[in-house]
């Protein structure tokens, strides 16, 4: 494919209609080959989509940082006395009761997707990548909550935690025996709860991903050892795992930058109250929903921001590494 | 398939009489369990869904079906609380959505990958890491922007009560249709960028040169060249975006305040408000939510997955 373009590449261009066009090396002749025109149209390819970009995230993304500064209410304009320096940070670190808990519960979902769903995601990608009957059917089962909404998830989810109607609990005969749990409303434990719920959507999406990296392994590798006695369990961590590497970091963001984005089946269960508390719904119940401490919720902003940056810069990283 | 079959016949009876595993069967065994794990909550709303009121009111939820199963509470959910009409919401969002989605992030991928330029891998990383922020910190200023941008009215489109304003009725950008559009576009661009430009630096810059010899401009190179190199990348791609746009439940929310404007995953949740006892109503209506989705996903499995695994296994 690359060959043939390349060869034809030259021979069109001693065409008559191109003569106009000097040529004299490849590289020289890319750049004369655009004309005035071409030029403007790339710009403005380029230039709609992301002026676009800019206005509505990067530029939001700023004005995020700025306003943490600030004890705005969102009317009017931002005056210089609106400025009251990091006092907004203060408050939050140590006034606002709410912050370190719903930190903590962002912390916990994070823990819980890196040490359980996202292992037993790859666990089922490892276990379905071979040749077993029925490997498309358990993928397609497995997949199937990933493309379900979280908001019904979390009302699938419902069905099974709540407490005097639901599954879980006339299963293990709590109604009967009057010793109901609570499960959603239970501040110690619908955390997990609804992690479960989320597991039941992330592990899929793991499955999936991890998958495709391990068919770009190369079987011969497998193969070496195999014949070198390797069990199954040290041919994938000796051999598999690190090879995958470059899999891996994108499970990482993946998982990293799920966590921090919860937000809807917690709003969904119960506003984000109550033991639901995450930065996110912190984030739109002080500044939108509920109160209009803009200065305030942009400095949760801020630390949400920060967070978030840790795997977003590495995953451009990788790509820029991969990439040059 | 009878290909397959052919080649795998030949080292099979090798290989079967002499492991009949025990291993094979444990995994079997576990994979089955979890799929019964997996397929029992949403085999639960459908069950809960199917069952009358009165039945599970006088029996409980967790009990055989006395009083039968009918589609009663499909009936009542689909015309009590409006349904088609939410629907009708979120196809007049995600249809423009994807399209313009596609065509944005083609044209960024195309100028990004074929074109060598100074600042091509900055923009792309532009678009890359602003799709991974969380949508939690720019929604402040972001809100601010929607009830301060004034926008034209042109009237509306209207079909029986449901009534599509072109461009605004309000003269904002907040609690329009248009207003819900331009994020997602927004946002997902980032995405697809990122998935297609992996796609086009598999085509060779060449293409676009001897086009540009044969005197064509970039914008038809884009057009006539480009993008049917790349029509499966597009399909994935499409598939994924219907999904993501269809699933959206924290834009509506925010951005849009009249009820009636809301799409189908945020008016769910209103539902759970107005029919809050009846359990029964509620699981009805998110399965016919979830109906799309599962159709998308069955009829266009092959393009879904190659849409998410693109933007992981290359680049």
């Amino acid at each position: 494919m690359a060959d043939t373009t390349a060869t034809t590449a030259p021979a069109r261009a001693t065409k008559p209609g191109a003569g106009a066009v000097a040529i004299s090396g490849r590289r020289r002749r890319r750049y004369t080959l655009l004309t005035r025109r071409d030029k403007i149209l790339l710009v403005l390819m380029v230039g709609i989509p992301l002026a676009l970009d800019i206005i509505l995230i990067w530029g939001p993304t700023l004005a995020s940082v700025g306003l943490s500064f600030t004890n705005w209410d969102g009317i009017g304009a931002v005056e210089a006395k609106n400025f009251i320096g990091l006092k907004n940070y203060q408050f939050m670190f140590s006034g606002y009761t709410l912050f370190w808990p719903a930190f903590m519960h962002n912390v916990i979902w994070l823990l819980w997707l890196t040490f359980i769903a996202t292992p037993l995601g790859i666990l089922l990608a490892v276990l379905l990548d071979r040749e077993i009957r029925g490997t498309r059917i358990y993928q397609s089962v497995f997949y199937l909550p990933v493309v379900l909404s979280l908001v019904v998830v979390g009302f699938i989810w419902e069905l099974q935690y709540f407490g005097t109607d639901g599954f879980i609990n006339n299963a293990l005969g709590l109604v009967k025996s009057g010793h109901i749990i609570d499960w959603l409303g239970d501040s110690r434990i619908n955390l997990y709860a609804i992690l479960v719920a989320a597991s039941w959507r992330h592990i899929g999406y793991i499955m999936i991903l991890y998958l495709a990296g391990l068919k770009s392994v190369d079987p011969s590798l497998r193969e070496a050892a195999r014949v070198d006695g390797a069990t199954e369990v040290q041919t994938f961590f000796n051999v598999v795992f690190p090879v995958m590497a470059p899999i891996n970091v994108v499970i990482v963001v993946v998982t990293a930058i799920e966590s921090l984005r919860a937000f809807d089946i917690a709003f969904i269960i119960n506003q984000g109250k109550n033991g639901l508390e995450l930065l996110s719904i912190l984030i739109t119940n002080n500044s939108i929903s509920e109160a209009s401490l803009v200065g305030f919720g942009s400095a949760i902003a801020v630390v949400l921001l920060l967070i978030s940056l840790v795997p977003i810069v590495t995953f451009l990283t990788r790509v820029m590494r991969t990439t040059n | 398939m009878a290909a397959v079959a052919t080649t795998t016949m030949q080292p099979r009876p090798l290989r079967r009489p002499r492991r009949v595993r025990p291993a094979r069967v444990a995994l079997h065994t576990f994979l089955i369990a979890m799929v019964v794990l997996w397929l029992f909550p949403l085999g639960w709303a459908v069950y809960t869904s199917l069952r009358p009121i009165s039945d599970t009111i006088l029996h409980g939820y967790v009990s055989w079906p006395a009083g039968g199963l009918s589609f009663t509470n499909y009936q009542n959910v689909w015309g009590q609380a409006d349904l088609p009409y939410y629907y009708l919401n979120t196809l007049v969002v995600v249809v423009p959505g994807v399209a313009l989605t596609l065509l944005l992030a083609s044209m960024v991928a195309f100028c990004c990958t074929q074109f060598t330029w100074k600042f091509n891998l900055t923009v792309l990383m532009i678009f890359t890491a602003g799709n991974l922020l969380p949508a939690q910190v720019i929604i402040i200023p972001l809100y601010w922007i929607y009830l301060h941008t004034p926008i034209p009215m042109l009237g509306s489109i209207d079909i029986g009560h449901f009534s599509f304003a072109l461009f605004t009725d309000n003269t904002l950008l907040y609690d329009q249709y248009l207003g819900i559009i331009l994020i997602h576009v927004v946002f997902q661009t980032g995405f697809a960028t990122f998935v297609l430009s992996n796609y086009m630096k598999t085509i060779t810059k060449e293409i676009t040169e001897s086009a540009l010899v044969d005197g064509a401009n970039v914008f038809r190179i884009w057009w006539s060249v480009i993008l049917p190199l790349c029509r499966p990348a597009l399909a994935a791609m499409a598939t994924l975006l219907f999904t993501f746009m269809y699933n959206d439940f924290f834009w509506a929310l925010i951005l849009i305040s009249t009820g009636s404007k809301r799409p189908i995953t945020s008016a769910l949740n209103n539902l759970q408000g107005e029919f809050f006892v009846n359990n029964n109503l509620i699981a009805a209506g998110a399965m016919l939510a979830c109906i799309p989705p599962i159709l998308v996903y069955i009829l266009l499995q092959k393009q879904f997955i190659s849409g998410l695994t693109l933007g992981s296994t290359k680049g």
